[in-house]
């Protein structure tokens, strides 16, 4: 290109530039532009109380996991890119997420009755049980589809969705056969929009199904395989005033894979919710049942990667950090659970409520095994190759998996403080939930004073203490944390988590043989410093100190989190 | 040659960022749920040319129910004032959907609840953290956002609602 060409290309530029700018300003007519990103880093030190040396931490001092989306919007249109960087991964990420690049990108058009997207995408039909594609950044978390979705909405009332594409497994783009293709379609019937006597009426029913299936090609050597696995559900919503009741029921064909131990057997699942409220007052109950759904894009894989389906835990998702020591994870292959909550506000003025009221919420959570019996094909319950075993529909076994029973209240005392208490009675089977056999039931209780106090209108003080108590695992813990905050602004914190063990430090129990053993824990502390500062969408956050290892868990998906120690920062800004 | 590449682009950054200032940003077109579980579209979210208030929670987060718990305390006076509508939107998933609806008038909450059960409306919005409250104007324009709470941060928000039911200027919060 010569010089006068280049310069008569800049001078159109130019001018386009400005009367793009200039009409932009007008109305927005150019669209709209929006995005985040989050960036989280960590130092890591050695630390001998911890078992943590240098060769542990391998030259690795610093890792490092950010995110960046720009999401571009026009009228109907819209389209986005998100970019990833985990370099390396921090501690106790998946390893395999190691590397930088464009994690997902996509374009949309959607109109009243057209709603159609190419590209990265998540999604779910019902309750999830036979699909869901979503993400969850904290767990470095993303199971979303690869392809193409459409929405339709032909009639007020009525929607249906189609899917088709690939998983998300972490930076492996797909190639023939390397993992399953999944291809499905849900429809949702609103009848009081859809049936005209049903308009007035103060019944609401919408009525739903839908249908996923997964091709992987069998390739095995020993086992015929099939090909294409289905899995449907139908379900139900029916709401009448305040009161409301969803039912779903999944089934699924025969899928021998790493989560079931390669059996033949079909797995079904059902979830049924209700709830009442009403001011002042509100009551929830959820039961669900399940048998042999675990449900993976590659029938090889186990743990948290290429989920096709999403079975939720119905227990409490506890956010102190004691509280949510011992957290539970559903168990694919089989388990009944139960969940109620009540809320109530006691109402102001009331002898109880004082001037503000007060608000009481019970929980109670019970998870058992079901009860399976032999098939007539296997020697032993879940013999590969086989049927595996039986199982009756709604059958509850006797193995104990997770109970909760908690009650926490939350009142304001007056203009300056405010207290929450809680108290939680957990049982917990380790043996299953973490898969370590032999290991004792936990048994713990969990208490928690968080109080505020307001002491100028933008400035407020949060003490907060909590204690675990259980005879198993790593004994007692002992945790307090003062928080000081300047709204909305700054924070400051100081915190410490004691793992005290109890009086000699030796946890003893005994193992189903009744063979008695006993271990040694050293008792130790986990202080921490940290301090943030947040302008409108922006938050910095920084801290130091050392990390008990735990299960962190959103959602019902849980990372473990190894111990460390050192130097954290999160920086985090969405426009 | 090179020059004029990297000029062009700097030049084309800032007219995306023009446009981007210029260009009032409103909410986008996603299907949520209502807790008795119909779909709401979140371009339906209205309060008659009065101030709206969007503010993404969740059961599981602290911040968020004292956020939300203490404005319920002051909501009244809120409304009368300003004539500002709360929508709370639940990013709880399928696990605890049936619990959103109990915990919120259990609480003697106000607000109108809606249910984002796969996040999409959360990605649609960019909340990445939550709480993660915005403030749109009465041509439902988001005006303002900001993610955590602390206790005070109340006071902010609702002067921030009456300068923008007044027209006034917020550029400096």
């Amino acid at each position: 290109m010569n010089h006068f060409l280049q310069k008569i290309t800049a001078i159109v530029f130019l001018i386009a530039a400005f009367s793009f700018s200039g009409l932009a300003q007008q109305s927005g007519k150019y669209g709209q532009v929006s995005g985040s990103f989050q960036f989280d880093a960590q130092m890591y030190q050695p630390d001998s109380q911890l078992g943590i040396t240098d060769s542990i931490i391998n030259g690795q001092t610093a890792r490092m996991n950010a995110f960046g989306n720009i999401i571009y919007r026009l009228g109907n249109f819209s389209a986005g890119i998100r970019y990833e960087a985990y370099l390396p991964p921090m501690a106790g990420y998946d390893s395999r997420l190691e590397g930088q690049g464009f994690a997902n990108r996509w374009a949309r058009y959607k109109t009243g009755i057209v709603d159609v997207t190419i590209g990265n995408f998540y999604e779910q039909f019902g309750t999830g049980m036979i699909f869901r594609a979503y993400e969850e950044w904290t767990l470095g978390y993303d199971n979303s589809v690869d392809g193409a979705r459409v929405i339709l909405t032909p009639l007020k009332g009525l929607t249906i969705k189609g899917i088709w594409g690939t998983q998300r497994y972490f930076w492996d783009k797909y190639e023939k056969n390397d993992r399953g293709i999944i291809r499905g379609g849900d429809f949702d019937f609103f009848l009081n929009d859809l049936l005209p006597f049903m308009t007035e009426n103060k019944t609401k029913i919408t009525l739903g199904g839908g249908m996923l299936s997964r091709y992987q090609a069998d390739m095995d050597p020993i086992y015929k395989l099939p090909e294409n696995v289905a899995s449907w559900s139908g379900r139900m919503n029916l709401s009448y005033g305040s009161f409301f009741w969803l039912t779903e029921y999944a089934h699924k064909i025969n899928d021998p894979n790493a989560i079931n131990n390669f059996i033949y057997k079909d797995g079904q699942a059902l979830y049924s919710s209700m709830s009442y409220s009403q001011k002042g007052f509100g009551a929830s109950l959820s039961m669900k049942w399940i048998d042999n759904m675990g449900f993976k894009s590659d029938r090889a894989v186990t743990g948290q990667s290429l989920d096709i389906n999403f079975l939720p835990p119905l227990a409490k998702t506890h956010s102190y950090s004691l509280s949510a020591m011992y957290p539970y994870a559903t168990q694919p292959n089989g388990e009944a659970a139960i969940q109620a909550t009540i809320n109530y506000h006691l109402p102001k003025k009331s002898k109880l409520g004082g001037k503000y009221g007060m608000g009481i919420e019970f929980n109670f959570a019970r998870t058992q095994s079901i009860k399976k019996t032999l098939s007539s094909d296997a020697k032993e319950i879940g013999e590969s190759g086989t049927l595996g075993y039986e199982a009756d529909f709604l059958s509850i076994g006797d193995d104990l998996y997770f109970q909760d029973i908690g009650i926490e209240i939350d009142k304001k005392i007056n203009r300056h403080f405010r207290m929450i208490l809680s108290a939680d009675m957990i049982n917990y089977n380790m043996d299953v939930i973490e898969n370590h056999p032999g290991e004792p039931i936990v048994d713990a209780f969990v208490w928690v004073t968080d109080l505020s106090y307001r002491f100028k209108r933008k400035h407020s003080i949060r003490w907060e203490m909590s204690q675990l108590l259980t005879k198993q695992d790593q004994g007692n813990w002992l945790a307090t944390t003062i928080e000081y905050n300047f709204a909305p602004t700054w924070f400051f914190a100081v915190m410490d988590q004691y793992n005290y063990v109890n009086k000699d430090g030796i946890i003893s129990s005994t193992n189903s043989a009744g063979e008695l053993y006993e271990k040694t824990i050293e008792k130790l502390h986990y202080p921490t410093i940290s301090a943030g500062y947040t302008k409108g969408t922006t938050r910095v956050s920084l801290s130091y100190g050392r990390q008990r290892e735990g299960i962190l868990c959103v959602g019902g998906v849980c990372r473990v989190v190894p111990k460390s120690n050192g130097f954290k920062i999160t920086l985090t800004s969405s426009f | 040659m090179r020059r004029l590449a990297v000029t062009l682009s700097l030049l084309l950054f800032s007219i995306v960022l023009i446009a981007q200032n210029a260009s009032k940003k409103t909410l986008p077109n996603i299907t949520v749920k209502t807790i008795t579980g119909e779909s709401f579209n979140t371009a339906d979210i209205e309060n008659d040319g009065n101030p709206i208030i969007v503010s993404f929670w969740a059961l599981w987060c602290h911040p968020c129910i004292k956020e939300l718990t203490t404005i319920a305390d002051v909501y009244e006076d809120w409304q009368e004032d300003t004539g500002v509508k709360l929508y709370a939107i639940s990013i709880d998933d399928a696990r605890s959907t049936a619990k959103v609806g109990p915990l919120a008038n259990g609480k003697g909450w106000e607000y109108e609840i809606l249910l984002d059960p796969n996040g999409d409306f959360k990605r649609a919005m960019n909340v990445n953290q939550i709480p993660h409250t915005f403030v749109l104007d009465g041509n439902k324009n988001i005006v303002w956002q900001h993610t955590s709470f602390a206790e005070g941060a109340e006071l902010d928000l609702i002067e921030i609602v009456e300068k923008v039911k007044k027209g006034e200027d917020i550029s400096k919060h």
